[in-house]
C-alpha cells in the first residue's frame, strides 16, 4: 500500500517538474539572440548619430574606427599587462572585502551589542558613494596602491556584510528549532543550519559587493596618479582622455564593461545554481 | 550531547522512566500580550506511559503547540514542570527539512549530530529511508518531494535522532486525505515496531481517535485538559468505521461546547 503511494506521488512529482527537454545549444541561442539584436541596434543608432554630423568625427568616432582601435589593443602585449594590473587590484581589494565583510556581518548577526552599535552604520556605509572616500584615502596613503585598495574595500565590504546579515536574520525560525532539537548548539547551529540557509542571500551580497568594488576600482585608477608608468585600465583611460583619443577611450570602456558583465554572469550562474539546489527557484517556462 | 544530570536527578529520572515517558505537572505558561498576560496553559497535568500513543485535540489557541515546545525544552514554563524521559524528536506540520540537503542528507545530519561516523552513517540513513518506503528517493532534495514524502523523511529523521518519544504537532494537517490515511498506517507501524511513545497534537477528532490509545481534549484560553477519552477500539482502525465516528462525534461536540463557551 505504501509502495503504491510513493509510486503515485512520484508520478505527481514527475508531472510538475520543469521541462528541460530542449537541447542546450538551443537554450543558449534563445538567451543570446535578443542580446545580439540589442547590440546590433545600439551600434546602428550610434552610426546614425555619427552620420548626422552632430559632432566632428575626431570627437565622436563611429563604430568602425572604435572596433579597429579595440582590436589593436587586444593584439598588444602591454594592454594585457594593464588589464592584469587592474584585475590584480580587483582580486586583492575584493578578496580582503569578502573576508572583512563576512567577519563583520557574522559578528553583527551573532553579538547583539555589536548589532546595536554597528547595524545601522553598516546600512549607511553601503549607501555612501565610495568615491567620497578618496580624499581621505589620498591623505592617509598618498597616491599609492593602498589608497586604491582601501577604497575598494570600503566600497565592497558593507554590501557583503549586509548580505550575510540579512541572510542570517531571515533564516526560517522553524529550521533553527529543528536544528536545536537535533542537538546543534552555538557554532554547530551556525555551521549546519544558519549559514547554509543564509547562503543565497550571502551570494547576493557578494554579487553586489563585486559591483561596488569594480566601480570603486575604476574611480581609483582614474583619480589616483602614480609616479612612473602604470598602464592599468583606468590609467589608460585617463591617458586617452588627455590625448583626446576618443576611439581608444570608447574601446577601453568596452573592455571595462565586458569584464564587469563577465564577472556578473559568473555570479548569476552561481546564484541560479544555489537557488536551484535550495529549491528557491519557481517552475520555469 | 545530552544535558548532563546530577546523580540525584538522574536516579529520579530513571525511577520515573520505569513507567512514564513523559510527564507534565501543574504546567502554566503565560505570555505578555499588550499590558496583560495571555494564559496559554493553566495548570496542565498529564502523564504518558512508555509505549503509549496519546492524542491531544483542541481548538486553535488551546496552547497545544506551546505544550510541545515546553516539552521539547524550546521554551521555559512560567510555572510547573514538563519532562520527557528519553530521547525526544519533534515533528511539525511542515516537514521542516533543510532544503539544501537531500533526503538522505537530512537523515544523515541527525546522525552526524549524534556523533555517528561515516560508513555507518550513510548505511543507517539508507536503512531508515527504506523503513519509511522512500528507497529510490535518497538523492532528491525536499523541493522535489511531495508533502507526504517530506513527512516520511521527517519521520526517518526522527528515528535517526534515536528518539523513543515523538512529539508531533499537527504533522499531517496539510496533506490530502489519501496521503494522510497512508501516513497513519505508516506511523502506527513505526510506533509498534520501534516501541515508540507518541504525543500527537491535532485539531481533527477522527484522526485522534484513529491513532490514540487515549485522547485528551483541551479547552482554549487558558489551555487545560477538559476531558479524557480512552479509545478501546482494536487496531488497525479505519477512519470510516462507525464506532470510530461515534467516539469522534462525542469529542467534537465537547470541542464545540468549549468553543461556544469562549465565544
Amino acid at each position: 500500500m505504501a509502495e503504491l503511494a510513493t509510486e503515485l506521488e512520484a508520478r505527481d512529482i514527475a508531472d510538475s517538474e520543469p521541462r528541460w527537454s530542449r537541447a542546450p545549444q538551443l537554450r543558449l541561442w534563445s538567451g543570446l539572440w535578443p542580446q545580439l539584436v540589442a547590440f546590433a541596434l545600439a551600434v546602428a543608432a550610434w552610426q546614425v548619430v555619427v552620420w548626422s554630423g552632430w559632432k566632428p568625427a575626431n570627437v565622436l568616432p563611429g563604430p568602425l574606427p572604435v572596433f579597429r582601435s579595440l582590436f589593436d589593443d587586444l593584439s598588444r602585449g602591454d594592454f594585457y599587462v594593464g588589464v592584469g594590473i587592474t584585475l590584480q587590484r580587483a582580486v586583492l581589494g575584493y578578496g580582503i572585502a569578502v573576508v572583512a565583510g563576512s567577519a563583520v556581518g557574522l559578528l553583527v548577526a551573532r553579538v547583539s551589542i555589536v548589532r546595536r552599535a554597528l547595524g545601522s552604520a553598516l546600512l549607511g556605509l553601503q549607501s555612501m558613494p565610495s568615491i567620497s572616500w578618496f580624499p581621505l584615502a589620498i591623505l592617509l596613503f598618498q597616491h599609492s596602491e593602498p589608497a586604491i585598495i582601501f577604497v575598494v574595500l570600503l566600497g565592497a565590504a558593507p554590501a557583503i556584510a549586509n548580505g550575510l546579515l540579512s541572510g542570517v536574520d531571515h533564516v526560517q525560525p522553524l529550521l533553527v528549532r529543528v536544528g536545536r532539537v537535533m542537538g546543534a548548539r552555538g557554532l554547530g547551529l551556525y555551521r549546519y543550519v544558519i549559514l547554509p540557509a543564509a547562503l543565497p542571500s550571502f551570494i547576493g551580497g557578494l554579487k553586489q559587493g563585486w559591483a561596488f568594488a569594480w566601480r570603486s576600482l575604476m574611480a581609483g585608477e582614474l583619480i589616483i596618479a602614480f609616479a612612473g608608468h602604470q598602464p592599468s585600465l583606468g590609467q589608460q583611460l585617463r591617458l586617452a582622455q588627455n590625448l583626446s583619443d576618443t576611439q581608444q577611450l570608447i574601446a577601453l570602456m568596452m573592455v571595462i564593461f565586458t569584464i564587469g558583465v563577465a564577472v556578473d554572469l559568473g555570479f548569476g550562474v552561481l546564484d541560479r545554481e544555489i537557488r536551484r539546489r535550495w529549491g528557491l527557484l519557481g517552475v520555469e517556462a | 550531547m545530552r544535558p548532563s544530570l546530577g546523580c540525584e536527578a538522574m536516579s529520579k529520572v530513571l525511577e520515573l522512566s520505569e513507567k512514564h515517558s513523559l510527564s507534565v505537572e501543574a504546567l502554566t505558561m503565560a505570555y505578555p500580550h499588550g499590558d496583560r498576560l495571555l494564559m496559554a496553559l493553566q495548570g496542565v497535568s498529564l502523564e504518558v506511559q512508555r509505549g503509549e500513543f496519546v492524542c491531544v485535540v483542541g481548538a486553535s489557541g488551546s496552547g497545544k503547540s506551546t505544550l510541545l515546545n515546553l516539552l521539547a525544552g524550546l521554551e521555559q514554563p512560567t510555572r510547573g514542570r514538563a519532562h520527557v524521559h528519553g530521547h525526544m524528536a519533534l515533528i511539525f506540520q511542515e516537514a521542516a527539512l533543510l532544503p539544501w540537503l537531500t533526503a538522505a542528507g537530512n537523515v544523515e545530519l541527525a546522525l552526524e549530530l549524534r556523533g555517528v561516523r561515516n560508513p555507518a552513517r550513510s548505511r543507517i540513513a539508507a536503512d531508515l529511508l527504506r523503513r519509511v518506503h522512500l528507497d529510490g528517493w535518497e538523492r532528491r532534495r525536499p523541493h522535489e518531494l511531495s508533502g507526504g514524502m517530506k513527512q516520511r523523511v521527517a519521520l526517518a529523521r526522527a528515528l535517526a535522532q534515536d528518539a523513543d518519544v515523538l512529539l508531533m504537532d499537527e504533522p499531517f494537517a496539510s496533506l490530502d486525505a489519501i496521503t494522510r490515511d497512508l501516513l497513519h498506517e505508516e506511523l502506527e507501524r513505526l510506533w509498534s515496531q520501534n516501541g515508540l511513545t507518541i504525543l500527537f497534537v491535532t485539531h481533527n477528532a477522527r484522526e485522534a481517535v484513529r491513532l490514540g490509545d487515549r485522547v485528551l481534549v483541551f479547552t482554549s484560553r487558558p489551555g487545560r485538559v477538559a476531558h479524557e477519552v480512552v479509545v478501546d477500539l482494536p487496531r488497525p482502525r479505519s477512519l470510516d468505521s462507525p464506532q470510530l465516528a461515534v467516539i469522534a462525534g462525542r469529542i467534537t461536540d465537547r470541542l464545540k461546547q468549549e468553543m461556544r463557551r469562549n465565544g
